[in-house]
């Protein structure tokens, strides 16, 4: 158990240090610099704006400092916003992200893992059928056509939610986002629930469960359930991939004041320092996610505990 | 026992089993049309093709023409031909839609292919070689594996512009690494089956192992997760041009579509709602076919 | 009364091709401390007659006739009613012990939730009896592995395992299919001997099914033979590998490698076993026996007693 998390720890260092790398580099790859609209400054006022935002040195040296920089946790200031850095505006965005990402997962954990077991274990029935057929539904429509239309009906035609704003996190503006977000990955979780649970009802070592005489509740809540959630687990790292990017034009269409909307600003605008800064310190958070992803994962299955 | 009886009952097996033998392909075929959803899907999916394709001759407007004479959007008139109405530019939205459904299906068909190439190649050779050159490539495509790839997409589309070309490299070179392993696990696990020693025992030769046993054996697999990349392809270009980070105008794509109309659905719905369908009913119908092809190829009991 | 007695057993499945009849209107029965085996190849039924008298059909089976165990019609009733007998009084062991114990509880826990559910044992009394049986069936350092997850034992200690688990209720009845084919050779003979060394110490009859009729030679009392979803003979096994009846019997005689036979060729019963789904009115053996005759193409032959002992089902009057 020690030895994998020394593992995967060793692993997600470099990981970062790539993202970092690349991000880096393709950033001063890019052609034209950030400041073109003011070609027509005094060269010595230019010459000022790039010392003070460290572009004058050597390439190395300034992907040194910029390395040690994010180590000290500084994303450094940012081009459009003259008077914040990147920190501020990530720090102004991450309560209202993360509120609305931990939501979303929530709901399509229990929503997707309760009706993809009762699918399975109604395998072939009318609840089965529409289940799947939902899950399908949702795994079609992505997240940026399903908020204007959850809007649409929901905001504009049945006016029963707000169309858009945070309000603090108040549960109606909350709803509609959190809904956008979660819906196709509750369809994917459903699916891929009934799938192995179907899987796992069908193995061997069910049927032994069977031949014992085990009650069918023991039979699938200790036999088949834990077997077929391992799955689930292991798709709990891309999900939060797919949860951090899909925010990311969900706050835009809801107009929520998280880390997500800035980046589409800062990307929109070639705010490098912003989009960058939040590549990274979204990759920090996925790398993580893994990382106790994978912990969980090797806990719950017993043929990585020896290793 | 009678020698000529033997010989007769051996005939007779002979030609049953000739009667009765299908292949594999045959079976899976004969599954796949048999499925409804998937039969439906390939229907769907050909009319929009051809559309898309006869797009030019289908209505009387120019994908970036206004008409001056209609409203700015206008809702759907059959008089002036504007089946699904009218843009905010008085563009007409029918050939938009097919001239966005061209974009779409090109860059999921292209950005499958380069996927498809990197992805095979790698795969094969890693699985192939095996031992320690299989480990380190398998290990970078876990590392690049757990990077969110979507971000580098964005950040290149930002950094270098929007350039259709360069959606189509980016889209391609995110999604291979699936590919690569697939074929790999699939390339291993055939390698150690009996029909290849047995093949290798009797010395047929390795070109012809490959290409009769090895590369037939992961065509069932890449072929099922082909058709899945191509609408995970079409999701992500139509993401990138809906945060207006891919195709630029007076091109056009369903996300460029989708997100005007999510701009005005309040006053013009229509705008939303006949890209949105239009996309959601391709990526229906590919995630259907998958799906029969799969169940087609490895019939288990679903 | 037998301990288990079968009429008119059939068992069908719907798939996707169409309906497979896998099981056909077999008649047996079983006899208190008895030990039967039941050859065959595969795709013969031989697993799905039990499977279906066990209740353990996959979803798509369904079964029909009369099963009665212990004085008991057990085919149909509610799964509620046949847990009552199910690992208590009925146990069934299976081909591969990797796969068909679960690798995500250890060893004791799949072992004491039997105990649990069936005798009411609290947790101690049911790990002291649990280790008890590991003990007989001969694992050593029973305590220490007891706790063990099943993918950190060897192939041999997976199958005694299993078989402890299954007699922990001292059932009357313990069908065994294909309990050493996943096994080595060696670890083989061993558990046998273990199931016969059982069988005689409970006085549990036992049921052994097997395509290998060495494996039957030494442990078996009587042989029951079958062939595309039917019995086609059934013997005292002496009596079997002696005088085979069926042409079917002889050829899977024939067909195993012995090393004190001069023939240095190994004799195979030509053909494929038949397409369930399409199977012709006559003897289902037909196409592929060295005796056929006009009558055995449109006439099934009946299982028929030719001595108080045996039965056959083949037109022929003598084989020879």
């Amino acid at each position: 158990m020690f030895s994998l998390l020394v593992r995967r720890l060793l692993s997600a260092v470099p990981t970062i240090l790539i993202v970092i790398t690349i991000a880096f580099f393709m950033m001063r790859a890019a052609p034209g610099g950030p400041f073109d609209k003011e070609k027509l400054l005094p060269p010595e006022i230019e010459a000022n704006i790039l010392r003070v935002y460290n572009l004058d040195k050597p390439l190395y040296q300034q992907y040194v400092d910029y390395l040690k920089n994010i180590l000290k946790g500084d994303f450094g200031p940012s081009y459009k916003y003259r008077d914040f850095t990147v920190n501020d505006l990530i720090a102004s965005g991450i309560r209202v992200s993360f509120k609305l990402g931990i939501y979303a997962m929530l709901v399509a954990v229990t929503f997707g893992v309760t009706a993809g077991t009762i699918a399975a274990l109604k395998q072939n029935s009318r609840f089965d059928y529409v289940v799947m057929g939902m899950a399908m539904t949702g795994i079609a429509i992505p997240n940026f056509v399903m908020a204007p239309l959850l809007t649409l009906i929901f905001g504009i035609y049945l006016s029963w939610l707000p169309v858009a704003g945070w309000n603090n996190g108040a549960f109606e503006n909350m709803l509609l986002p959190v809904l956008a977000l979660a819906l196709p990955r509750v369809a994917y979780i459903a699916r891929l629930t009934r799938g192995s649970m179907v899987e796992i009802i069908h193995s061997n070592f069910i049927r032994t469960a069977r031949a014992k005489g085990l009650r069918e509740k023991i039979v699938i809540v200790r036999h088949a359930l834990k077997a077929s959630l391992l799955p689930v687990v292991s798709y709990l790292g891309p999900a939060t991939t797919y949860v951090i990017t899909g925010s990311v034009v969900i706050e835009s269409i809801f107009d929520v004041p998280g880390i997500g909307r800035y980046f589409i600003h800062g990307a929109l605008n070639r705010d490098y320092p912003v989009v960058m800064g939040v590549v990274i310190f979204f990759c920090i958070i996925i790398v993580t996610v893994n990382l106790i992803v994978d912990l969980i994962y090797g806990f719950l299955d017993p043929k990585m505990k020896v290793e | 026992m009678n020698r000529n009886l033997r010989r007769e009952i051996v005939e007779k097996i002979d030609d049953s089993a000739q009667v009765k033998g299908r292949s594999l392909w045959q079976d899976a075929r004969r599954r796949l049309f048999r499925n409804k959803a998937a039969v439906t899907s390939i229907v769907i999916l050909s009319i929009i093709t051809l559309l898309a394709i006869l797009a030019p001759w289908l209505s009387p407007w120019a994908y970036d023409e206004p008409n001056w004479e209609y409203d700015f959007p206008g809702s759907p008139n059959a008089q002036y031909h504007h089946w699904f109405g009218t843009d905010a530019n008085g563009r007409d939205l029918f050939v938009r839609t097919l001239y966005g459904a061209r974009v779409s299906l090109m860059v999921g068909m292209l950005a499958t292919a380069v996927s498809l190439i990197i992805g095979v190649t790698y795969g094969a050779t890693a699985g192939y070689i095996g031992g320690r050159v299989d480990n380190v490539m398998m290990r970078i495509v876990d590392i690049l594996y757990s990077l969110p790839f979507m971000f580098f997409v964005i950040l290149l589309m930002v950094l270098f512009g929007r350039n259709i070309f360069l959606i189509f490299i980016a889209l391609g070179a995110v999604e291979w690494l699936t590919m690569a392993r697939i074929v790999r696990g699939q390339t291993l696990s055939i390698k150690k089956k009996e029909y290849i020693e047995a093949a290798e025992a009797v010395g047929v030769k390795h070109s012809v192992i490959i290409r009769r046993h090895i590369i037939p054996n992961t065509l069932g697999p890449v072929i099922v997760y082909m058709t899945l990349t191509i609408p995970e392809v079409i999701l992500t270009e139509s993401f990138l041009s809906f945060l207006g980070l891919g195709v630029q105008e007076p091109l056009t794509s369903w996300g460029v579509l989708i997100s005007e109309g999510a701009q005005q659905m309040e006053s013009a719905s229509w705008l939303l709602i006949f890209p949105a369908v239009f996309l959601a009913l391709t990526l229906f119908c590919f995630n259907f076919i998958g799906d029969g092809i799969r169940d087609a190829l490895d019939p288990k009991d679903r | 009364m037998p301990l288990l007695d079968v009429k008119n057993l059939t068992t069908r499945f719907d798939t996707y091709d169409g309906e497979v009849c896998a099981v056909n209107a077999i008649n047996l029965s079983i006899e208190k401390g008895e030990c039967i085996g039941v050859v065959g190849e595969s795709g013969s039924g031989k697993t799905q007659v039990f499977l279906s008298i066990m209740g353990l059909l996959a979803k798509n089976g369904k079964s029909e006739g009369k099963v009665e165990f212990q004085g008991r019609q057990i085919l149909g009733i509610n799964t509620k009613e046949l847990n009552k007998i199910r690992g208590v009084h009925m146990s069934m062991i299976f081909q591969d012990p990797m796969t068909s114990l679960n690798p995500y509880l250890r060893i004791s826990r799949q072992m004491t939730e039997v105990l649990v559910e069936h005798k009411g044992y609290n947790k101690r009394k049911a790990q002291q009896r649990a280790i008890e049986m590991l003990k007989l069936v001969g694992f050593s350092e029973a305590e220490k592995r007891f706790h063990m997850y099943p993918h950190m034992y060897s192939g041999g200690m997976r199958q005694r395992a299993m078989i402890a688990m299954s007699l922990l209720c001292q059932p009357a009845l313990l069908i065994a299919d294909e309990p050493t084919t996943a096994l080595d050779v060696t670890v083989q003979a061993q558990i046998l001997e273990l199931m016969a060394r059982l069988g005689n110490q409970f006085n549990m009859a036992t049921v052994l099914i097997t395509h290998d009729l060495g494996v039957i030679a030494g442990l078996c009392d009587r042989v029951i033979v079958m062939y595309a979803g039917r019995i086609v003979e059934q013997a005292p096994v002496r009596d079997l590998f002696n005088t085979p009846e069926h042409p079917y019997t002889q050829g899977l005689l024939c067909s195993i490698a012995r090393i004190d036979s001069d023939d240095s060729k190994l004799n195979t019963i030509i053909g494929q076993p038949p397409d369930l789904q399409a199977l012709a009115p006559g003897c289902a053996f037909y196409p592929r026996c060295g005796y056929s005759m006009d009558i055995c193409r449109c006439e099934l032959p009946e299982l028929a007693a030719i001595d108080p002992n045996r039965k056959k089902a083949c037109h022929l009057e003598k084989l020879r």
